[in-house]
């Protein structure tokens, strides 16, 4: 037996698989899983992601020490409330995680990372504290709900009182506060508008049973991959880890090198990999699938005779792929050599299928962008 | 529980075979296991003509999770894939045993075939496995 959250009593109620997921117990679809997905596209659904691991960071230097401990700079962060998406690297400059952090006061900021990682980190985030005096809380008391989809923000509201649902309304993109004893973020995976919820666990099953008599469909991690996937985000230990850097997984934009000052880990290897331009460097892309099949991680991408792959001596791989639901076809994140051209073929069972390159995201509010 | 036609005979990896009047076979996956997989998205089925052995993968489900294989339960050679798959894949989900067939195969003559049990045996083995 896994690892459960509070809701694990009720997703066998409503009917869900269950699957390990990281050691945890968790559904991964209630009835269909296309049918999930097309409700987050079109109106609002419900994920249980409380696997995921909520830890305060408390202490007089916490912003110096997010400063140093993550790739992103928390100097960005400028308004209670504003969160920041981040890598946090190794010294080898290899991904150990990637989080959301907010800045609730200059003493008090908060991570959001992944739940198959959470032990790895919290011993990593503690040891690193230390040198700063900051205290790391990990929140086993809240349980998280990601309410998703154009309608989802209104859902949420109407099952709040009417002064913490003012408040809630208020919140810009990646803004997220304290309303009464809940945690409300406008932030999610899936490329539709929408809250992340912390709450109590005691309260999680009565607000997930009135959001479903909201008409809010429940929705497993199996939706939750295909709509992440079309959003163009990346998934830890999928298309990054502890061997790949930011810049070969889709996360450039993730990485604050300047001020150059600023001297986090990992920052001397990516210096290094930036300055090394005879090497062969990969890139993290999108792919569609010209041809019929359905893209999964691990095919091989084979890349056309030319510059790119001599320079690599290989193709590619599939980090993440699936069939999309809102596209009809197979998409995919691929680590291909830079500077590919952009029609690769993929081995799928020993057939070659063409695919195309693109740039992700695939889709982004409910509309294809590719 | 899942629908297990007692007119057809079954195997442990979930598949599917009725007898045809002219002696061809018939083949899918049963409806446990298409609930199992889920949406189907992607069928691949075999070309008239190949040969096939007993236990060989000769067609491939994808759901959007996963690809899955489907095993001979016969040898013999196929005769036709089912040409409706292509366009809708979903048929295996909504009709397993009809309209969501997966290929006929004339069987070889005096060749082995897997061991098929008849419905009865086939819901036991389900009870088992707590489907």
């Amino acid at each position: 037996m896994g690892r459960r959250t509070p809701l694990f009593d009720l997703h066998q109620q409503l009917g869900a698989r269950i699957v390990d997921f990281g050691g945890w117990d968790m559904p991964v679809q209630y009835s269909s899983q296309i049918g999930e997905h097309h409700a987050v596209r079109r109106a609002a659904g419900v994920f249980d992601v409380s696997h995921m691991c909520a830890v305060d960071l408390k202490g007089a230097r916490v912003r110096q020490f997010l400063q140093h401990l993550l790739a992103n700079d928390v100097a960005k962060l400028k308004i209670p409330g504003k969160a920041l998406y981040s890598c946090m690297l190794n010294e080898a400059g290899g991904v150990l995680d990637d989080l959301i952090v907010y800045f609730l006061n200059e003493s008090w900021f908060r991570l959001v990372v992944n739940a198959g990682t959470r032990d790895k980190d919290l011993a990593w985030i503690r040891r690193i504290g230390q040198q700063f005096a900051v205290e790391a809380t990990e929140r086993v008391d809240l349980a998280i709900l990601a309410v998703q989809g154009p309608e989802a923000r209104a859902k949420v509201a109407g099952v709040m009182s009417t002064t913490a649902a003012t408040a809630a309304m208020g919140l810009g993109p990646f803004f997220g506060r304290e309303i009464d004893d809940w945690f409300v973020a406008r932030t999610g995976y899936t490329g539709e508008d929408g809250f992340e919820v912390m709450l109590p666990a005691s309260a999680a099953v009565r607000v997930w049973r009135e959001l479903n008599a909201a008409g809010v469909a429940s929705c497993g991690l199996g939706a939750r991959d295909t709509l992440r996937l079309e959003a163009g985000m990346n998934l830890y230990g999928n298309d990054m880890d502890e061997s790949t850097h930011p810049f070969e997984s889709g996360l450039a934009w993730t990485v604050a090198m300047q001020p150059a000052e600023r001297r986090f880990i990992g920052r001397e290897a990516l210096e290094k990999v930036l300055a090394d331009t005879a090497a062969p460097h990969r890139q993290l892309v999108g792919l569609v699938l010209e041809d019929r099949g359905v893209l999964r991680s691990h095919q091989k991408v084979l890349v056309p005779e030319g510059r790119a792959e001599r320079a690599a001596g290989a193709g590619g791989e599939i980090t993440s792929g699936t069939f999309s639901p809102t596209l009809e076809r197979s998409i995919a994140f691929a680590r291909i050599p830079a500077g590919a051209p952009q029609q690769v073929q993929v081995d799928i069972r020993g057939k070659l299928l063409n695919a195309r390159v693109v740039k992700p995201p695939f889709v982004r509010f409910g509309k294809p962008m590719i | 529980m899942s629908n297990v036609p007692p007119d057809l005979q079954y195997t442990k990896t979930h598949e599917w075979v009725r007898t045809l009047p002219d002696g061809t076979v018939e083949i899918g996956i049963t409806d446990h296991a298409q609930h199992a997989l889920g949406d189907l998205v992607f069928v691949e089925v075999p070309e008239g003509g190949r040969t096939v052995a007993l236990g060989e993968p000769c067609a491939v489900v994808e759901s959007v999770k996963a690809a899955s294989d489907v095993y001979s339960p016969v040898a013999g050679e196929i005769t036709l894939g089912n040409p409706l798959l292509a366009a809708e894949p979903e048929a295996v989900n909504n009709d397993p045993y009809g309209k969501g067939w997966l290929m006929r195969l004339r069987p070889t003559k005096g060749a082995a075939s897997a061991e098929l049990m008849a419905a009865d045996d086939y819901r036991k083995l389900l009870q088992a496995e707590g489907g």
